[in-house]
Order: structure tokens, then C-alpha cells, then sequence
């Protein structure tokens, strides 16, 4: 089982930043990486256990299942159905909590998957920093203020 | 029920907040509404169910226990067992995460408590306000005072730490010989914003100190000391530097020279905190020759079992590391060394073919060795008189690593050269390695790792006094020595 913990500061309140993370079908709007994205048989994008189907900018496309959405704890996880990447048992959580000092946003965002010995150290690095890293960054340019 | 959060980003790594926060008899250091803190029954500050008693600056009196405490979550729970305030039924828990994208850690401080009716809103706003996010400014100043000392190190004073240190250091008044180097006093002044300034306990000699020295590499102007690798105590830091505080203990390998001295103020950027289990002597022998060991064997080239390594001056201070860290990874060490001396030891220490040779002659035997093959990749650190042998000593699609030149530098190479064997040829140096922080800590920490796993290790038969400096090039240039060479100032 391999896990990746990704963390970061965002300057702007969490309640704003959920507003725009808690929509499944969202990642065209915030994420650098995905080109388009659809909710399948038509469900709502914030039901729990609906499936976006999005394509990334490289072409790939992926199959993700909304698995608990909490807008409580401002957190959701999802698992991924089908992808390019090679990973099995591949299940992700993106949480938020606010920062009071300064009314910023604490963000996580961890997965853990299984995958072929040889390519852990690439996956991690892959999701990690090409994925998770990339899309915080993005965030922080969207809510610069 | 009333619920108190309060939530900070500290600019220091989690290690160096929860190092403080885990002390539940830590206060007194950091909080500013905290005047006296005490254990009950005399018992340690981390054990679990311990009893502190805070008296408060204005008087009131705390007891509170400690519930829970997690190292691996960075989780402390405690309650109020008693208090003059009207807290009742207090619980909270201070939780650290870490930052990842930066060297920062988010704190979380939560509490749920009863209080008298119609005193809710007032001490919900005590307790946030001045207990929460009053400790939080108060940990800040703590982070930023001379006076916070981590893992319970003596205390440098405050006079030490605004003015000039004079200590000796060894100086090379010219390029030359041996014969330059002037031990003489010299003063470190106090770091500006990004440096730190050091207590130097151990100071490691390498054989680029004498390339330095002599002028072939141009990275000082004379008069100016020589030395890239040192161990000691952090005396103080200026601003904007989170890594570092006051009575760490650290090491470094980098450039600029000027290690040989016994305070030194430096860029912080390249300092590194040592793991307890690493002793100064070992570290400043450790830090540029491991890393270079490191980098060498797993990225300049990525050493696989069964590869037929071949090493020069297998008995030197890289070579000894690389002999027993190829080894560990599967590959077939081949050596060269300069006398039968060497040769046991660069066997004992996993060559296990050591080549004595003093003429640079050694590829007809490296091929014997391998059915005619050659080595897969060799490390050389010889230069210019072994060029052609190691061409010949190469298997076809060989990885000449070029790291020295300890009998003069390469001759120009025609790519054609290369062409007859498809040979890859690399020219690495570790400062181009270890450039961002980030690579630097891995690299570090690799080489703490095998340490510590027994894959190298750090024997030294060479130490000398600093004023020494002369002698211990002379030894190390007439290739008396074996293994780290580390000056004690």
C-alpha cells in the first residue's frame, strides 16, 4: 500500500475554497490538468456515489466515484473506477480546514493505491506533486489576493 | 457545551514545534500568560497522566492532566483537573500537521468546556483569544528569541549573540603548497538575514581543500580559509531562517571554502540538523564524502545488482564509502590502490578485487577479471594519468564517472573518443546535487540512513588539531592517510 500526503496553505477562507472543491464535477475549473468533465447517468454532482468521467489535457481518460462528502469537515473522498495510471484500490481524500489565524485554508489531500513495485516511487511523485501540488498551486493562483 | 477552534501556520517544520509542544512542562518557555509551570510528584513532562501546575501572570491557578499524547500523529490531549477560573468539564487537544509545499506547520487547537450561566461568550473569548492565539504569538517570539533551545541544549548567551566571535582558523595566505596555510585568529560577526552562525566542533579535510589550496579550482582569493565540510552548534541565526535554531546541532558541505575555522557565520541554506545518533566527528568525515557516495552510486549513476563497479584510490575517504555502498547493492567492486595496506583495507571494507598499482596501469587486470568485459560504470577520481586506461577498462555502453583529478585535470576529449565504446562520460560535482533544499535533505538523509544500517561506515584514524592543517595536507597529498582526514578546532 502506497500513501501520499500532500499539504498546503491557501490564501483565502475555506468556506470560498469549498465552495468550489465540493462540486465533483468542478476540475475543468480549478485543476490544471483535466479538459473536460461529466457526471454520468445524469446524477447530481454532489450525491454521494455518482461518476465523473473526465479526460486530461494529455488525453487520459479517468473514472472517479464520489465514495462521502462531508460539508461539515469541508472533506470528500472519492476512488477511481478505471485510469491510464496503473493503480488498483486507489482511494483519495481532499480536506480543508480553516486557518483562523489570518482567515486562511489548511489543505490536504492523501491517497493511498496499490501498485507494481518498480513504479511506486514514480507514482508518488506523479500524484503527489504532478496532481495534488499542481492543483493547490493553481488554487492559490485563482484566490491570490 | 461551548467549542473553542483556533488554527496558526508557524514557520518552523513540525519536528521543531513538536519538539516544544510534546513537553507538557514547556510552557513557562513560550506561552506569555504562563508565570510558573511544575510537574507534579516529580514525574517526566511526556508521561501520560502526569499533572502540571500552571500559575497564570494574573494569579490564577491551573491543574491540568495530560490524556493522551501521540508522537505519530503529533496529538496532545489534556484536561483541567481543578481551577480558579469556572472551566468545567475542559478538554482540548493541540494537533500539529505538516506543511508539505514549504517548511511550515499548521497547529490546531481545540477545547470543549461548561462554564457558570450567562459567562459563555466571555470565557470562550479568554480562552480563544488569550490562551490560543496568545500562545501562538508567544510560540512565534519563542521561534525567533535566541533564548529557544531545542532538545534541551545548554543556552548561548544573548552577549555571544550580537557581536563579533573571535575564534582561530587556518588561513591560506597564497596559492601553493602546504607551506601557504597560517593558523591565526579571525572573527565571525553575527548572521544577517538567511545565515547562521556556527560553533565548529569537527572539521573534515578533502582532497579538493588541496585542489583549492593550490589554485587549480579558483573559489577563494587569498588570504581567505580553505575547508567545505564541518560539524557543530548552532550559536545563532538571522532572519527568515525556519530550519535552524540556537543549540542544534548541525553539519554542512558546500561551497564556499572557509570551514577551517572554529565559528563560522554562513548561508543557512546548506546547513543541516544532525539526527542525535550522528557524532560531530563522524558527521563533518561524513558529509561531503557520504554524499558524494551518495549521489554517485544512486543518481549520477544508479548502481544495480550484479554491475561490475570499478573504483580509484579504493582506500581513500570516497572510495572507502563507495567500495562498501556498491557492495551493499548487489555489484562487484574492483578497486585500485597504492600499496598492500590499502588493498586489506579497501578489501575489508568490500573491494573485492583491490589492484595495487602506482603507475596507473590497471585495465589489463579489471578485463581479466571480467572475462575481458570491463567494468560497468567506474568512479574515478584520478584524472588525466589514468584517462586512456579507463577507456580501455570500460565495458562497451560503460559510465565513466569523472568526479576528480587528483593527478591533473582531463585533456580536452573528441566525442569520437567516446563513440568506439559507447561510453557515457560524466563530469558530476556535488554542490550541483545538493543546489535545492529539498534534494539536499534527501541526499543527507540517505546517507544518515546507510549509516545507520551499517551499509558505510565511519572509521577515522586521522585527526589532527586545526593549527595542524599543514601537516594533515602534507600526509593526505604523500597518500599516507586512509579513510576521513578531521581537523579539531
Amino acid at each position: 500500500m502506497i500513501k501520499v500526503y500532500v499539504s498546503s496553505v491557501i490564501d483565502a477562507p475555506a468556506d470560498q475554497l469549498w465552495a468550489q472543491i465540493r462540486d465533483f464535477n468542478g476540475l475543468p475549473k480549478w485543476t490544471p490538468f483535466v479538459a473536460e468533465s461529466r457526471i454520468e447517468g445524469g446524477m447530481a454532482p454532489d450525491t454521494v456515489g455518482c461518476v465523473r468521467n473526465f479526460r486530461l489535457k494529455d488525453g487520459g481518460i479517468i473514472r472517479e466515484q464520489l465514495l462521502t462528502l462531508s460539508d461539515y469537515d469541508f472533506q470528500c473522498t472519492y476512488s477511481i473506477l478505471e485510469s491510464p495510471m496503473g493503480v488498483d484500490d486507489y482511494v483519495a481524500t481532499l480536506k480543508l480546514t480553516p486557518v483562523t489565524d489570518g482567515g486562511r485554508t489548511f489543505a490536504e489531500w492523501w491517497a493511498e493505491f496499490e501498485c507494481a513495485p518498480e513504479r511506486e516511487n514514480e507514482l508518488a511523485q506523479q500524484i503527489g506533486q504532478g496532481v495534488f501540488q499542481a492543483a493547490f498551486d493553481s488554487l492559490k493562483s485563482m484566490f491570490r489576493r | 457545551m461551548i467549542k473553542v477552534t483556533r488554527s496558526a501556520v508557524i514557520d518552523a517544520p513540525i519536528e521543531r514545534v513538536w519538539t516544544v509542544l510534546r513537553d507538557f512542562n514547556s510552557h513557562t518557555a513560550w506561552h506569555p500568560v504562563v508565570a510558573e509551570s511544575e510537574i507534579e510528584g516529580g514525574e517526566r513532562s511526556d508521561q501520560v497522566g502526569c499533572v502540571r501546575r500552571f500559575t497564570l501572570r494574573d494569579g490564577n491557578r491551573v491543574r491540568e492532566q495530560l490524556l493522551a499524547l501521540s508522537d505519530r500523529d503529533h496529538i496532545s490531549t489534556y484536561c483541567i483537573l481543578d481551577a480558579s477560573v469556572p472551566l468545567r468539564r475542559y478538554v482540548a487537544t493541540v494537533q500539529l500537521k505538516r506543511v508539505t509545499d514549504g517548511e511550515r506547520t499548521f497547529w490546531h487547537w481545540q477545547s470543549t468546556f461548561d462554564t457558570p450561566p450567562g459567562r459563555e461568550r466571555e470565557l470562550a473569548d479568554m480562552v480563544g483569544t488569550d490562551v490560543y492565539e496568545g500562545g501562538f504569538a508567544g510560540f512565534r517570539e519563542y521561534l525567533r528569541s535566541p533564548r529557544s533551545v531545542s532538545r534541551g541544549r545548554p543556552t548561548p548567551s544573548r552577549a555571544a549573540a550580537q557581536s563579533d566571535m573571535t575564534a582561530h582558523g587556518v588561513v591560506a595566505t597564497a596559492f601553493g603548497g602546504p607551506e601557504v596555510l597560517r593558523h591565526q585568529p579571525l572573527s565571525a560577526r553575527p548572521p544577517g538575514p538567511g545565515e547562521v552562525r556556527i560553533r565548529q566542533t569537527a572539521v573534515g579535510v578533502n582532497y579538493i581543500d588541496v585542489y583549492v589550496r593550490a589554485g587549480l579550482y579558483r573559489m577563494i582569493e587569498p588570504p581567505a580559509p580553505l575547508g567545505m565540510e564541518a560539524a557543530g552548534v548552532v550559536v545563532d541565526v538571522g532572519d527568515s531562517v525556519a530550519h535552524l535554531l540556537p543549540g542544534d546541532r548541525v553539519a554542512y558541505a558546500c561551497a564556499p571554502p572557509g570551514a577551517y575555522v572554529g565559528v563560522r557565520t554562513m548561508s543557512a541554506d546548506q546547513v543541516v540538523v544532525l539526527p542525535d545518533d550522528v557524532d560531530d566527528e563522524a558527521a563533518a568525515a561524513l558529509m561531503l564524502k557520504g554524499m558524494t557516495a551518495a549521489y554517485l552510486l544512486h543518481r549520477t549513476h544508479q548502481v544495480r545488482a550484479g554491475e561490475t563497479v570499478l573504483v580509484h584510490a579504493a582506500a581513500g575517504g570516497v572510495g572507502l564509502f563507495l567500495c562498501q555502498w556498491a557492495k551493499a547493492l548487489g555489484a562487484r567492486v574492483i578497486g585500485t590502490v597504492s600499496s598492500e595496506d590499502k588493498a586489506r583495507l579497501a578489501r575489508a571494507n568490500g573491494c573485492e578485487l583491490p589492484l595495487v598499482s602506482r603507475d596507473y596501469r590497471f585495465a589489463s587486470p579489471v578485463k581479466a577479471a571480467t572475462n575481458g568485459r570491463g567494468a560497468d560504470v567506474i568512479y574515478d577520481g584520478l584524472g588525466a594519468a589514468a584517462m586512456e586506461e579507463n577507456l580501455d577498462a570500460l565495458a562497451l555502453c560503460g559510465h565513466w564517472v569523472s568526479y576528480g583529478q587528483a593527478s591533473g585535470p582531463l585533456p580536452a576529449i573528441m566525442p569520437e573518443t567516446l563513440t568506439e565504446k559507447s561510453v557515457t562520460l560524466s563530469r558530476p560535482v556535488l554542490f550541483h546535487y545538493t543546489a535545492e533544499r529539498s534534494a539536499l535533505q534527501a541526499i543527507a538523509q540517505q546517507t544518515f540512513d546507510a549509516l545507520r544500517a551499517g551499509v558505510i561506515r565511519v572509521e577515522i584514524r586521522h585527526r589532527y588539531a586545526l593549527a595542524a592543517a599543514a601537516e594533515a595536507h602534507r600526509d593526505l597529498e604523500a597518500r599516507r592517510t586512509t579513510g576521513p582526514v578531521v581537523l579539531l578546532p
